[in-house]
């Protein structure tokens, strides 16, 4: 047919048509993507070089510091501090050695729920409670305490190992030598001088010394206290 | 023995088994030094977790299989001549509500028949299992107080009932149609099956089918209801494990206790018996002290009747006192307010009994919707209620010639467990002590006076629960010495210091350590003497039924590991149809020996037992041949009794089955 195609390298064309513009388009755009590749490439090449170098450091320092605990935390939370207390008074926080790293023990809810539960099985505890008690008269609040005091007594005495802090009679006057326990025993009133210091026993304290929680199976869903109860 | 965990007594254990704990750590440690240096201590996960015994370690079990609850007491036996032995208690992981686990002493006897829409999947996983068979302890008595169609309870009482087929499926006996039944046996051997994997899990080293086991059972049961039982032991992989009867083990427990100055306690001539009044039985033995060889030495002389009745009944009585006092006030009761007062006169009970100051405990049934305070039921339980209910109903002071009203194992085919009809536990106790006036006449040393009505206990032993009330132990002995008084014999006196709860369990850990040759051993045998049933050869009389005698194939107090001679009398066995005896027990005839014919007996001399069946296979005979045989007896090592069809031709044997699937026909 007519339609051969002829390649003429003399010829000139004289217009700039849509073709031409896109390959023009084309080849700067991929002279671009070149560019850019060859960079990266060389940068990336530049950064492996530098990064055994600092292997090479940390595992030093790694090795080093495995029988110190680890620093970075440590720092952290001393930051913390200084912050808070700086508010307080500048003063103390430089004389003061570095404080000991504060771990806020997080309850289970699991645990409590338990408790919960526990109260509710044993001693009807949470019926009770959100009773409007203004409604009933003495007679029939006192009738039903008992149930929730027979019960919590119940629970309490299986679960939990009770003892007293002090063992000395209410009333009773006490002496406190110098190191006694703070958490254990509250100062109250009148407190100046130095230990040994003696006052009245006002109460002898609670003490938990065992406890026996139940345990619970995988998946068991701990925030249903009680069961709702169907008669058939 | 005991209906109910009571509170303040498993919080009182908990120190005692921390303590024994760390004993035994020391005592571990010393062990492991010398066998096993190599082995590293395991690491303890929790304070109160006993230390896993090492790899090794010889232990000695014991299993009370109680009506209402079951306790395992352990001992390490490994050195027999350690001075120190301590005994502990396996803390029970069991079920207390769907999803809740808890460590507990003691396993409530009850299996729970679930129905699948009640718990939500995996609720019922156990730290062995995602998905036990069976519910069984706590869950199964909580889940059950609510629905007892689905409640299995009392399974031990249905093993010694006469009459029923105890590996049918029976239980629980009013379910309706749909719940799927159980078997009395298969009953017992959850509640085994579940302390041995407690065990297993908590103890890995030391799996309880290598260590020395004993199970308990009552004094009363018969020699098939003891064949069920070591069954149900030996079903589940338990083969050495050894029968040990109750009022023993409480006995074994005492002299434990008193580490070794229990010679200083009894004397020659001691008659010590032991009434042990649990939650649903009560159990009486009699033990004789003597001497032999310079040493004293312990001889179980009798046994009293299987009587149903315990603290529940107790429970129960002052339960119905207080619903017919609420009912005069027009107050109208429903079934669940009953259940609810009945749990509440159990601690009202312990309370009135062990307090003297506490003269009325106020009772309260809280209303079952949350609404606590508006529908709560309130009343009193009385000092004088009580007195006139519990003394005087279950521990009347009468004399000692006052026997029960109808015996107790009287109807053989009643639906349910034949319960004591009288409900008078001294009545019960006259009646066993006049019956065996005559025990201690073969023994050298003990005597009685000649005037003697009854036999004349000197030492008196308590187990069980119930007789933790002061009140009530106070009352019981009261009533026998006056008894002893009017024939002018010394009072008894109370021995002392063993745990009502669990002395059985601890005295059968202990026994597993007699059993190895140390320490004193109660003898026994057997405690009947048993008879098979023939019909005389006279001529027949019309109208008359033909009339039976019965023949002495085993006397009283076999030892275990004898076997007795050969009856002379011959019998001849059917090929392949089953044969049946009738079959008789006494558990007073001491002086029949093997052979004696007894043409005429009292109901109170013999009482028949469930009938013995013998097959005879095919195998080299014609159906139908008649074959001659000999009957013998013999008392296995675990402690059953075992009868035997011997060919008087040739050396063959064939065991003779105690039937169970004898019933209602």
């Amino acid at each position: 047919m007519n339609t051969q195609f002829k390649i003429d390298l003399d010829l000139i064309p004289t217009t700039f048509d849509a073709i031409h513009a896109y390959l023009a388009a084309t080849v700067f755009g991929l002279a671009l993507t070149i560019i850019i590749l060859l960079f990266v490439l060389l940068i990336s090449a530049m950064r492996k070089a530098k990064k055994p170098e600092q292997k090479a450091t940390d595992n030093k320092e790694q090795a080093i510091s495995t029988s110190i605990p680890k620093r970075e935390p440590e720092v952290k939370i001393v930051e913390k501090i200084v912050e808070v207390e700086k508010i307080v008074e500048v003063e103390k926080i430089i004389q003061q050695p570095a404080p000991e790293p504060i771990v806020l023990k997080e309850a289970t809810p699991d645990a409590a729920l338990q408790l919960l539960n526990l109260l509710q099985t044993e001693a009807r505890f949470i019926d009770f409670i959100k009773e409007d008690v203004n409604a009933y008269s003495d007679q029939d609040i006192g009738a039903a305490a008992r149930v929730v005091h027979t019960g919590c007594n119940k629970a309490l005495n299986e679960h939990f190992t009770l003892t007293t802090v002090r063992t000395e009679q209410e009333g009773s006057k006490i002496t406190l030598n110098k190191g006694f326990n703070a958490s254990e025993v509250r100062l109250t009133g009148n407190i100046v001088g130095e230990a040994p210091f003696t006052g009245t026993l006002v109460h002898k304290g609670w003490q938990v010394t065992d406890i026996k929680l139940p345990k619970l199976t995988q998946g068991h869903n701990a925030n249903i206290i009680a069961a709702a109860e169907v008669e058939l | 023995m005991k209906g109910l965990f009571n509170t303040g007594q498993s919080t009182q254990d908990n120190p005692s088994t921390d303590s024994e704990a760390e004993t035994i750590t020391d005592f571990n440690t010393a062990s492991e030094d010398g066998t096993d240096s190599t082995e590293m201590p395991e690491p303890i996960e929790q304070n109160s977790a006993p230390v896993p015994e090492s790899a090794g370690t010889h232990v000695s079990i014991g299993i009370d299989l109680g009506t209402t609850h079951c306790v395992l007491s352990y001992v390490d036996i490994s050195d027999l001549d350690a001075d120190e032995r301590v005994h502990q208690v396996l803390q029970i992981p069991q079920l207390t509500a769907p999803g809740t686990i808890e460590d507990k002493a003691q396993l409530p006897s009850f299996l729970y028949q679930a129905h699948e829409a009640e718990i939500n999947e995996g609720d019922t996983a156990l730290p062995w299992t995602p998905k036990p068979d069976y519910l069984v302890g706590e869950i199964a008595r909580n889940l059950g107080s609510k629905t007892p169609i689905r409640l299995v309870s009392s399974a031990k009482s249905w093993l010694c009932h006469a009459g029923v087929d105890c590996k049918s499926p029976i239980l629980p006996p009013e379910a309706p149609e749909e719940v799927t039944r159980v078997s009395p046996y298969q009953a017992s051997v959850a509640y085994l099956q579940h302390l041995c994997n407690a065990w297993n899990q908590q103890h890995p080293n030391t799996p309880i089918a290598e260590q020395e086991i004993t199970i308990t059972v009552p004094a009363s049961f018969d020699p098939a209801a003891r064949e069920l039982t070591a069954e149900a032991a030996r079903s589940i992989g338990l083969q050495n494990a050894t029968l040990l009867e109750e009022p023993q083990a409480a006995l074994y427990s005492w002299i434990e206790k008193s580490h070794g100055d229990w010679r200083n306690h009894a004397t020659v001539g001691d008659i010590i018996l032991v009434i042990d009044v649990g939650g649903g039985t009560t159990d009486l033995s009699l033990i004789a002290v003597t001497e032999e060889a310079g040493n004293l030495s312990l001889t179980r002389i009798a046994v009293g009747d299987h009587i149903l009745l315990g603290g529940d009944n107790m429970d129960l009585a002052l339960a119905y006192t207080l619903k017919a006092k609420l009912e005069k006030d027009s107050k109208r009761l429903e079934p669940w307010q009953v259940q609810a007062l009945t749990h509440a006169c159990r601690d009202a009970k312990e309370k009135i009994l062990s307090d003297n100051d506490a003269d009325n405990i106020p009772i309260v049934v809280p209303n079952r919707g949350s609404s606590l305070i508006g529908g709560t039921l309130r009343t009193e339980l009385t000092r004088d209620e009580v007195n006139s209910v519990l003394l005087q109903g279950f521990l009347p002071e009468i004399s000692s010639d006052e026997h029960p009203v109808s015996r107790a194992r009287s109807g053989l085919r009643t639906t349910g467990l034949p319960y004591a009809q009288d409900a008078g536990i001294t009545r019960h106790l006259a009646a066993f002590l006049t019956r065996q006036l005559n025990a201690v006449d073969d023994l050298n040393g003990v005597s009685l006076p000649e005037n003697a009505s009854f036999i004349h206990p000197t030492a008196v032993l308590f187990n069980g629960g119930v007789l933790k009330a002061t009140r009530f132990s106070d009352r019981l002995m009261g009533v026998l010495n006056s008894w002893l008084r009017t024939e002018q014999a010394p009072e008894a006196r109370l021995l002392t210091g063993i745990d009502l709860d669990l002395a059985v369990a601890r005295g059968a850990a202990y026994y597993g350590f007699v059993r190895k040759g140390k320490g004193v051993r109660i003898k026994g045998g057997t405690a009947a003497s048993y008879y098979v049933g023939i019909e005389s050869a006279m001529p027949a009389v019309p109208g008359m039924p033909p009339e039976s005698e019965a023949l002495c194939i085993a006397p009283f107090g076999m030892e275990e590991g004898t076997e007795t001679d050969l009856l002379e009398e011959e019998f001849g066995l059917v090929v392949g149809e089953p044969v049946r005896f009738r079959f008789f027990g006494s558990k007073t005839r001491r002086e029949d020996t093997v052979g004696t014919r007894l043409d005429y007996w009292t109901d109170e001399e013999l009482e028949e037992l469930d009938e013995i069946e013998v097959t005879l296979p095919e195998e080299n005979r014609k159906a139908g041949e008649v074959v001659p045989v000999y009957l013998c007896a013999s008392v296995t090592e675990v402690g059953t009794l075992e009868l035997q069809a011997v060919s008087s031709k040739d050396d063959n044997h064939w065991k003779i089955e105690f039937d169970v699937r004898a019933g209602d026909e």
